[in-house]
């Protein structure tokens, strides 16, 4: 196992290797990963003809991207990205797993096509033991994407400006969708800015405590005519809503599924009754339709779900009753003797080739926006704990053993440097926001690189120094890499 | 891996007794101190760092011998060094008599109170010391010594036996034997004042081989003949004439020699050794290493056989191990010595070295394009590590737990790999039969039992000592050969095999020591004990001794063993006290119960065994009724 | 190397392919065994277990768990095996061709008595509901070793809110330490220490588990057979009179927090959740949960208090 992550983690500690590069360099990693594989004549060129588009400009593109050039840019030495490109050219089988280091970055899009490049190049796509994977931090981030929680998607991944496939829908809801593109979570807080969106019905989630630079994020809400927030809890955002709506917890209040990492559809069942005079999720959104004038009957799950099974081909094998038997299914299931797929893209190795080729895309590197200088010399990133979960709505209500104050992690070198002990506070500051956080030191830092936790926003507001640069593909912030400076902070 | 360690840390002295042994360390993945330079970028060679647990055991030694017991610190470094969790760490450490987790003065004396050292005066030596030194367990004034019982250690020729271990910076070893108060109290202050010898004990081959020098011997021929630290010596009076032998025979005639052998493996399971050998070699296409160990962790209490040749005759030992590696396609040996055999270590370890200097071990031996090397590993205090598979775990750096069988470890031995394993007196028995031929080695002995035999002879007997003869004598003979009966002079019971063994009683002696001879009296041989026992001798306390010292050495990984063996010795106190639980009968269909469940359901041969002894006494005398 | 142009369209569904399969394994040859003077067959490396188990035999278990790596510790399980000087663990003795196995011999049942025996005489066995049937269906009378008979009794653990150790029910079955180690978690926070009948369940110098590695995935009380491992939630609800699993409902759903799709078993009595544990035959996790899955729940209870 490689682990390729700028801080030393437990999951590098049961690495045979560790590359340490700096915050955002990865694709000028992978591209030097795939010029050195090119090359070698490590290439799989048998695949490469038979299954892919756009390798010449790939070429063309690596081209630049010398190990030495790499070792520039990513602080890692040149020999490692070698070897490390080698073992993967060379390894029988190759997966490639990421997590929001990839993908919390105003370039998280081509940060992923970089290393998707290189599992073409390899051929480690399509074949079992094989392929890209991207580990999701919720239960049904997957599932809500497949479920058309994407701008410019219906159910099931169908494009919304395939006339054919809107009919379908349109046919089914009888109700006309219109072939316009939605907005993404940053698209929605800029078009906030230019005052074209003036009402927000938030459902379970917490954007004053999670969205980088939040006091931006806070004064565009501030900003809305009208703000319904649904959740569990009384967050800070619902503070600011003008209408609070219950809401449930849908793993275990009711009815339901969600979609794995793995694109596995489970099945999410009710355990325990919902509170008192609280509804059902879907409940709520029944009746908002009813007083829009639209009488859906009485609201089931099940019956829901039939109907994406009815208009989404991947899901169409899914009964609740094969979903029971079967412990989930992955899709594309698309009849009910379909066992469902535990790996895609296996048409790739179909002779002759099934369905269009899988195309390289040219990515160039790009630093993160957040530029180092003198006045912020550190890099922070940020990420999770093991027992909490992102604002800590949730995982702050049982006593971890595990849980410890929200600190500034420094590597012991640059406590040296700053004239800091463990436990004693410090200031950071970017160039949105400035903060006071307790030092503790941790060996798996370089000097240079900081981080802070996404949990505990009431005693240390990490996304008071976060960045908005967004992803304009995805729509992701840059939460991985903000520019910071320290100082020493004397408390009065 | 991800190590989670404790705050407390290794002093400095701590540091260096493990470094001593594996080096400083590489880089940060094996305790390397923090330095960005080297690998704040990039780091190689986890996987590497986290296959080293194979040397847990001798960094526990190490720490044990330089501080006399493992703190926290040490033991968090060596979880460091090795990349073993510190409850793994700790989990070995705390399997191991040998190793104190809390602090212990640095002079240890363990002080043999079991049945062979109990006929010649322990019990009178040990309530000496208890008189002048406090009880058992408890440092002495000045916290500079302490004393403790011990099971056997295997001197049983020159009871009552004592071993001093003395850590620091030069750690030292001595055997006291025959022990006295005096002497003994006085080589504990030489050791706390740093006098004692470098040398751990001296062989006297009068005193533990009276056959020393007889023309006949042939296992025994050159103990006390040849100077064991001599290469030359070894050489000269034949040695590796056998290896060179085998390299003409070519690796399928020596196993077939072998095999014609019809050699019967000596620990005391008397497996038939050339299968052994013809198991492992057969898998030599499958491309894996193989393995050859020899199992010297002689433990059973009576038996000290093994020592001897290893003191006498170290490179015989290493001579019968490079022609099973070259027989059976293995590239590397362990010899695995009982923690307490502290002579028999510097012996090997030095023959080790004079061989790889002669190219009698290495990469090309003899010129012959023979790869094989051996390594000497040391036991910790644990019985059970003489069981085959238990030794392989304690290799392996695990606690050492016996596994279940099958796979055998011809099939998946050390690492899980094809492994020979051979009794010390087994393999000096090869090049006899190499130089012989396995048909004429065959017609020596008595029926299947062929070849020759050492036999560990001590307790009542008038020259206790270790006795070589082709099979066939009887007990009386063998008794006979050791002088008679010495203490009262009339016998009262024998112990055959050890306290896994079986007792026999005076009407038996015309048994002969023969598998078939001692199966037909339901005895056993065992690893070659006869331990005698006059009239004046408390059998039931012998009893007691040998199930205290079951419950003491069971690992507890099954339940038959871990708690049959505690159950029975409660049921022999009751019934030693008269406070039984019912009638005596009850308590003796109890006993017969445990035993049988332990004989049946015990994971190995130790739970197996442990009430062998002891019924076979009851049975025999009639004991409690 | 020509260059291909045509590239895909996102507007176009990717077409269906062929079902991606495993590649397959050598198939496993069936072998015949004679089990109480019945044939049963069974694939190539099965164990005696699964071929009794096959036949619809009882076969007591303790330390076994389809999920750990045999260990073969407990020796309930042993059956009698023609041509075996000893009796063999069915859990972990693979079955080979002709073997003719008894697993209700004399010999049998005398051990696995003796088995109970000796652990009910030593480990307080008040909630291992599964040993005490064994005990009720093999006769054991533990009461046959006395009252003064060693024991293992010692004071429960409570060092954290999480979990609770009591090892005077621990019958050293090595589940926990299979699953923190490499059968599981990897975490390796305990091991089994000492030797014989001390030999014990430990953290590094017994040290409070807040102090070691332990990452509270509380996958060692999902497998413990007695109840010496314990959450918290239950040891206080136990001790305060409220556990009631005969007023337990069980539900499976997935759990909440993070994308792996690990199954929850949602144990809730009177409404309110009071245990999570993971169904062991689930391929996601097989029993396997985090801090997160196996403790995330108890915010509901606040909730249902606001």
């Amino acid at each position: 196992m490689y682990v390729v992550d700028p801080r030393r983690t437990s999951s590098a500690q049961w690495a045979d290797v560790w590359l340490g590069l700096d915050v955002g360099s990865d694709i000028s990693l992978a591209n030097a990963m795939g010029r050195e594989i090119i090359v070698s004549g490590l290439a799989n060129e048998a695949f490469i003809r038979h299954a892919t588009s756009g390798f010449e400009a790939y070429r063309q593109c690596v081209e630049k991207y010398t190990l030495d050039r790499a070792e520039r840019e990513t602080g890692v030495p040149a020999e490692a990205i070698r070897q490390t490109a080698h073992a993967y050219a060379k390894a029988k089988s190759g997966q490639i797993c990421w997590t929001l280091g990839i993908t919390e970055h105003h370039n998280a899009v081509d940060n992923v096509v970089a290393l998707i490049n290189l599992a073409l190049l390899t051929g480690h796509v399509g074949r079992y033991g094989s392929g890209v994977n991207p580990l999701r931090g919720q239960n049904n981030v997957q599932g809500g994407g497949d479920m058309g929680a994407i701008p410019d998607r219906l159910t099931g991944f169908q494009h919304l400006e395939n006339p054919e496939l809107r009919a379908k829908f349109e046919r089914a809801w009888r109700a006309k969708i219109e072939p316009k593109r939605g907005w993404h979570l940053s698209a929605m807080f800029d078009a906030m800015e230019r005052g074209e969106l003036t009402l927000l019905y938030v459902l379970g989630e917490n954007p004053v405590d999670s969205e980088a630079d939040r006091h931006r994020a806070v004064k565009l809400l501030r900003g809305l005519k009208f703000m319904v927030v649904q959740d569990l809890f009384c967050t800070r955002t619902a503070e600011m809503a003008d209408v609070v709506l219950p809401g449930s917890a849908g793993w275990c209040e009711t009815e339901g599924t969600v979609t794995s990492s793995e694109r596995r559809v489970q099945r999410v069942r009710a355990a325990v009754p919902l509170p008192h005079g609280v509804p059902d999720d879907i409940e709520i959104i029944y009746q908002l339709a009813r007083r829009f004038g639209h009488e859906w009957g009485m609201p089931d799950a099940e019956a829901i779900w039939n109907e994406v099974r009815q208009l989404s081909p991947m899901h169409a094998g899914m009964s609740y009753r094969r979903l029971e038997e079967l412990g989930g299914i992955q899709w594309p299931c698309y009849d009910e003797t379909h066992p469902g797929e535990m790996y895609l893209h296996s048409r790739l190795w179909q002779e002759p080739l099934i369905g269009p080729r899988a195309p390289f895309h040219a990515v160039e590197f790009e630093p993160p926006v957040d530029e180092l200088n003198e006045q912020y010399p550190m890099r922070l990133t940020t990420g999770r704990y093991l027992d909490s979960y992102n604002t800590g709505a949730q995982s702050q209500r049982f006593p971890s053993p595990l849980r410890r104050a929200a600190t500034i992690d420094l590597s012991p070198e640059d406590g040296e440097r700053y004239q800091v002990g463990e436990g004693e506070k410090v200031r950071i500051s970017s160039r949105r926001g400035s903060i006071i956080a307790p030092v503790r030191f941790d060996s798996g830092l370089r000097p240079g690189l900081a981080f802070l936790s996404v949990h505990f926003h009431e005693q240390v507001a990490t996304n008071d120094l976060t960045i908005d640069a967004v992803d304009p593909k995805s729509g992701t912030s840059e939460f991985k890499a903000t520019a910071i400076r320290i100082e020493k902070y004397a408390e009065k | 891996m991800d190590l989670h360690l404790t705050a407390a840390a290794a002093s400095a002295e701590e540091q260096a007794a493990i470094d001593a042994l594996l080096g400083e360390p590489e880089s940060s993945w094996d305790g390397g101190a923090r330095q960005i330079e080297r690998d704040g970028r990039a780091v190689f060679g986890g996987g590497t760092a986290r296959s080293r647990r194979h040397l847990l055991l001798p960094v526990l030694h190490a720490i044990q011998e330089r501080i006399g017991w493992i703190s926290p610190g040490a033991l968090n470094y060596a979880s460091v060094r090795l990349n073993v969790a510190p409850a793994e760490v700790h989990g070995v450490a705390s399997f191991y008599g040998m190793f104190s987790l809390s602090p212990r003065p640095p002079v240890t004396a363990h002080v043999c109170d079991d049945i062979a050292c109990m006929t010649r005066g322990a019990g009178a030596l040990c309530a000496e010391l208890e008189h002048k030194l406090g009880p058992a367990g408890s440092p002495s004034e000045g916290g500079q010594t302490i004393w403790q019982r011990s099971a056997c250690l295997g001197l049983c020729e020159r009871a009552p036996a004592a071993l001093i271990s003395a850590a620091g910076t030069t750690a030292r070893e001595r055997v006291v034997a025959p022990a006295a108060t005096e002497n003994l109290i006085s080589t504990m202050q030489d050791a706390v004042n740093g006098r004692l010898p470098a040398e751990p004990d001296t062989l006297s081959t009068k005193l533990s081989v009276p056959q020393a020098g007889q023309a006949q011997l042939r296992l025994l021929r050159r103990a006390g003949q040849v100077d064991p630290s001599s290469i030359e010596d070894y050489l000269q009076r034949g040695g590796y004439e056998a290896l060179r032998r085998s390299f003409e025979l070519g690796a399928e005639r020596v196993i077939q020699e072998v095999i014609d052998s019809k050699l019967l493996g000596r620990g005391g399971a008397a497996f038939p050794t050339g299968k052994k050998w013809e198991a492992v070699h057969l898998q030599r296409h499958l491309g894996y290493p193989h393995y050859v160990i020899c199992n010297a962790d002689e433990s059973e209490p009576g038996t000290f056989k093994d020592r001897i040749v290893m003191e006498g005759d170290p490179f015989a030992v290493l001579e019968g191990m490079t022609i099973a590696g070259f027989a059976v396609g293995a590239q590397k040996g362990y010899v695995y010595v009982r923690g307490e055999y502290p002579l028999a270590t510097e012996r090997l370890n030095h023959a080790i070295r004079a061989a790889r200097a002669q190219k009698l071990l290495g990469q090309d031996i003899l010129g012959r394009g023979l790869r094989f090397d051996v390594e000497l590993r040391r036991g910790a205090g644990a019985y059970i590590c003489g069981e085959e598979t238990a030794l392989l775990n304690s290799i392996e750096g695990y606690r050492g737990e016996p596994r279940n069988k099958p796979p055998f470890p011809t099939q998946s031995g050390l690492f899980h790999l094809p492994t020979v394993v051979n009794n010390v007196e087994t393999l000096i028995n090869i090049p006899e039969i190499i130089l012989g031929g396995g048909a004429a080695y065959a017609r020596i002995g008595k029926g299947n039992s062929a070849g020759y035999r050492l036999f560990c002879v001590s307790g009542h007997v008038v020259r206790p000592g270790v006795y070589e003869t082709p099979y066939g004598p009887t007990i009386r003979n063998v008794i006979d050969m050791a002088g008679g009966v010495g203490g009262t002079g009339r016998l009262q019971a024998v112990l055959l095999g050890g306290a896994a063994g079986s007792f026999v009683s005076p009407m038996e002696l015309d048994t002969p020591l023969t598998f078939e001879g001692t199966r037909a009296i339901g005895a056993t041989l065992g690893s070659g004990v006869v331990l005698l026992f006059d009239d004046s001798t408390d059998l039931q306390q012998v009893l007691l001794r040998i199930a205290a010292f079951f419950r003491d050495e069971t690992c507890g990984q099954c339940v038959p063993c871990r708690v049959g063996s505690v159950r029975q010795e409660e049921v022999l106190q009751r019934l030693v006290r008269r406070q039984t639980i019912g009638s005596v009968a009850e308590e003796r269909n109890t006993l017969q119960e445990i035993a049988q469940a332990m004989r049946d359901a015990s994971i190995c041969g130790l739970g197996q065994t442990a009430s062998g002894a002891i019924l076979s006494a009851m049975n025999r005398w009639s004991l409690f009724s | 190397m020509s260059e291909p142009s045509q590239a895909p369209s996102p507007l176009i569904p990717v077409p269906r392919a062929p079902v991606p399969q495993i590649p397959a394994a050598a198939p496993r040859r069936e072998i015949e065994i004679t089990i109480d003077g019945k044939r049963v067959a069974v694939p190539e490396g099965a164990t005696i277990l699964e071929a009794t188990r096959k036949l619809g035999i009882d076969t007591p278990t303790l330390c076994f768990l389809e999920t750990l790596t045999p260990v073969n510790a407990c020796r309930v399980c042993v059956v009698e095996l023609e041509g075996s000087r000893t009796l063999v663990p069915a859990c972990s003795r693979k079955a080979e061709a002709g073997m003719a196995v008894h697993t209700e011999s004399e010999r049998v049942l005398l051990s696995r008595r003796l088995v109970l025996d000796f652990l009910a005489s030593s480990v307080d066995v008040s909630t291992a509901p599964t040993l005490r049937a064994y005990m009720e269906q093999y006769g054991a009378r533990p009461d046959r070793f006395g009252a003064r008979a060693q024991t293992v009794a010692q004071a429960p653990k409570i060092d954290n809110e999480l979990y609770m150790r009591d090892y005077s029910k621990c019958i050293l079955c090595y589940k926990c330490v299979e699953a923190c180690g490499v059968d599981a978690q990897n975490t390796f926070a305990i091991s089994v220490a000492g030797r014989g009948f001390s030999a014990h369940i430990s953290t590094e110098f017994d040290i409070p588990l807040p102090q070691s590695a332990c990452v509270y995935c509380g996958n060692c009380i999902g497998v413990c057979p007695t109840g010496a491992l314990m959450f918290k939630t239950e040891y206080d609800r136990r001790a305060a009179g409220t556990w009631d699993e005969t007023q337990q409902t069980q539900t499976d759903t997935i759990c909440p927090y993070c994308g792996v799709g690990c199954e929850l078993t949602v144990h809730a009595q009177e409404g309110q959740i009071v245990k999570v544990s993971s169904p062991l035959d689930h391929s996601v996790t097989q029993g396997n949960l985090c801090i997160k899955g196996r403790f995330g729940w108890q915010f509901t209870d606040s909730r249902a208090a606001t």
